[in-house]
């Protein structure tokens, strides 16, 4: 049984992700309108947005202390702030300032936050064996720390995710894989790309437990991650954990969907892990004045973190240069080039 | 003057080229299939196969699973059964989740069974950055699969070759990697500039690999370059006309095979040699292409410049992107700097 005051700490997490979303979104249109042009506006490059899939993350990472990791894929907003990164460096590093947590070099798709260890890959599947990688360090240190890797459900098809189920589940590694199942990969609904109907019975290949909670219940996720999470903590092995959320929005910003049907869009509008954990939260107790309370402080968070991103400076073009190497090799540059082949005097 | 000028009235975008060439093919030939990530439903993120879905269905136009090693693979060995399969993989960053299959499967299979066993298969991808998306999603990689033996590599620069190109790829019995750059293709949501938009013959015609095409001719100094930066040097050479200067600009088109003679020619002409490339700088095309002109013809050089990105990954935001991504200003700064050499 899930406690009141964590009902409403997984609540507080939700809404803010959402409302976070939201107004991304909002400021990600400015200066792209009317015709939409990616390269224009406040922030630049992609924009992939997890409006649907806070759920997923905020039953997981409400196990999860500083010093476990947590690696996540191209649609991370909302595993980050459950995490606990820094919201304005994140919000600073998705406008492409110079106080962002990257510096501005890595964007949303590359979030690094190594004080709360959180980490994040624009390549799918790909931050699976990071994580593996995590609970290897966890383990040859003897130390209780644990390992979550987020990806899709279009990435369980993926070499890198297969293969670190098989590492993980071979050197009992403490990792929690979870797939979040929002039903599509772009325009690819998941039964034309997978013969499974659910994800987590990979896990029956790799001899590891695989646990599906087929609903957006943040309460429902909260218990099964315990016991995944509690599983790895006490050094029992890796579990496959999947998660059926479900996505509002296009693939990134600026997708026009025309390959969705109105219907699978509206359904998955109509089904929302936010209104399910307010009727809890009411049923336990919490009036309206207590879930306003919630969402205004997690609002005022979130204009406090954008109105202080925007304040930031933009980076130097020749902030370019620097970050390469930590340990840049003496001697070599590259604002210039190493050598200027300037003259060659073959007519004298 | 270009070749593509003045052949018909009618212009095409450059993924509407594509799509023509690849329709036609499939028409002419039923061993003609095409697979990748969101290429049938969606038309292709960069609307690379827009509208081939109602015409062929999805046993010919199929999408895939992420799952790039298996269906890179797949393509591999279709093609080595005589299939011609099209394999798209949306962008070229991408392709290292698959690299065994590209650069020790598909690279080298027709060289190790001595020629025995061939593998004509088109491996499309979008490449390039200015649009800030950081640096898994904005490398060009040029020189990463021009080094491997045994890869033909294609990079159209306007409608008119997009097309010809396509139609000598899908032929051409070895693996061909056709790149394409997004800012080029001209996708609604992502502005092209005036030049990828080309008239386009209705009919099908083939550009040869391995023919540079002059996009416009000067006596000063020869520019070499390719993709999104055969534009950007030609405006370059417009705003240096102003200042008295002619530079030639050569659109390298394919870089394996590699129209050397072009490039030699231009340079006996001109003395002066300016390489601009999207890849990374270090051990990529500008340093071959020079070397290529060093060890033909050195006298030929008077003084030689190059324009790439340096050794940094590609930045997300906008004022270090635009650092790092050659503009036309850097080229004709570098333009300058060879004329100033003497």
């Amino acid at each position: 049984m899930v406690s009141v005051g964590k009902m409403r700490e997984l609540y507080a997490d939700m809404v803010t992700a959402r409302y976070y979303e939201e107004r991304l979104q909002e400021e990600y249109l400015e200066g792209k309108q009317p015709a939409f042009d990616i390269s224009a506006g406040p922030i630049p490059g992609e924009l992939h947005l997890a409006a649907g899939q806070e759920a997923a993350a905020a039953g997981v990472c409400h196990h999860l202390r500083p010093d476990d990791t947590v690696t996540a894929p191209h649609r991370p907003h909302h595993v980050a702030i459950a995490k606990g990164v820094d919201l304005k460096r994140m919000t600073a590093e998705i406008f492409g300032r110079k106080t962002g947590l990257g510096k501005g070099k890595g964007g949303h798709m590359h979030l690094f936050d190594p004080d709360v260890n959180f980490a994040c890959s624009g390549i799918i599947a790909e931050g699976c064996p990071p994580a593996a990688g995590a609970a290897l360090a966890a383990k040859k240190r003897n130390e209780d720390a644990v390992a979550v890797a987020f990806l899709g459900e279009g990435a369980i098809d993926q070499g890198a995710f297969l293969e670190s189920l098989n590492f993980a589940s071979v050197h009992d590694l403490p990792v929690v894989f979870v797939v979040e199942d929002n039903d599509w990969a772009i325009s690819m609904p998941k039964e034309r790309v997978t013969d499974v109907e659910d994800g987590s019975d990979r896990a029956a290949g790799f001899d590891m437990p695989g646990v599906r909670v087929d609903r957006d219940d943040a309460l429902a996720v909260y218990e099964a991650a315990g016991e995944a999470v509690g599983r790895a903590r006490d050094r029992n092995g890796p579990t496959l954990l999947e998660v059926q959320v479900h996505r509002r929005m296009g693939h990134f910003m600026g997708d026009p969907q025309a390959y969705r049907s109105d219907e699978d869009e509206e359904a998955a509008l109509a089904r929302d892990s936010i209104d399910r954990l307010e009727s809890e939260l009411r049923d336990h107790g919490v009036d309206d004045d207590g879930l306003a309370g919630i969402r205004e402080d997690a609002e005022a968070r979130v204009e406090e973190a954008i109105a202080w991103a925007k304040e930031q400076p933009q980076p130097a073009p020749e902030d370019a240069h620097d970050d390469v190497f930590v340990n840049p090799p003496s001697g070599v540059t590259t604002d210039e080039p190493e050598f200027e082949l300037a003259e060659v005097n073959g007519d004298e | 003057m270009s070749e593509s000028e003045g052949v018909v009235d009618r212009e095409l975008t450059m993924s509407r080229a594509m799509v023509e060439s690849i329709a036609h093919e499939m028409r002419e030939n039923e061993e003609v299939f095409y697979m990748g990530e969101d290429v049938a439903d969606y038309g292709g993120i960069f609307d690379s196969t827009q509208g081939l879905l109602d015409e062929f269905g999805r046993d010919r136009i199929m999408d895939v699973p992420i799952s790039e090693t298996a269906y890179l693979g797949a393509a591999v060995g279709a093609a080595q059964e005589g299939m011609r399969p099209i394999a798209e993989l949306m962008f070229a960053d991408f392709f290292g989740v698959a690299m065994d299959q590209i650069y020790n499967q598909l690279a080298k299979n027709t060289y190790m069974s001595g020629g025995n066993v061939n593998v004509p298969l088109v491996l499309t991808a979008a490449v390039g950055g200015t649009y800030n998306d950081a640096a898994q999603h904005s490398q060009t990689l040029y020189g990463t699969f021009a080094h491997v033996p045994g890869l033909k590599l294609v990079v159209p620069s306007t409608a008119y070759d997009a097309k010809g190109l396509m139609h000598n790829a899908i032929r051409d019995d070895d693996p061909v990697m056709y790149l394409f750059h997004k800012r080029l293709m001209g996708i609604g949501w992502m502005p092209a500039p005036d030049g990828p938009k080309t008239p386009v013959p209705e009919t099908d015609y083939t550009i040869p690999f391995g023919s540079a095409d002059v996009k416009r001719e000067g006596d000063d100094v020869t520019v070499v370059t390719l993709g999104l930066h055969v534009h950007r040097a030609l405006d370059a050479a417009e705003s240096l006309a102003a200042e008295g200067i002619d530079a030639e600009v050569v659109d390298l088109r394919s870089l394996v095979p590699l129209d050397t003679e072009t490039v030699l020619e231009s340079v006996r002409k001109t003395g002066r040699l300016v390489v601009v490339d999207e890849d990374y700088r270090s051990f990529g095309v500008t340093g071959e292409i020079i070397a290529r002109v060093a060890d033909r013809d050195l006298d030929a050089l008077d003084a030689v410049e190059r324009v790439a990105v340096p050794d940094v990954p590609i930045p997300y935001a906008r004022p270090m992107e635009n650092e790092v991504i050659p503009d036309a200003d850097d080229i004709e700064e570098r333009v300058r700097a060879v004329l100033s050499a003497e």
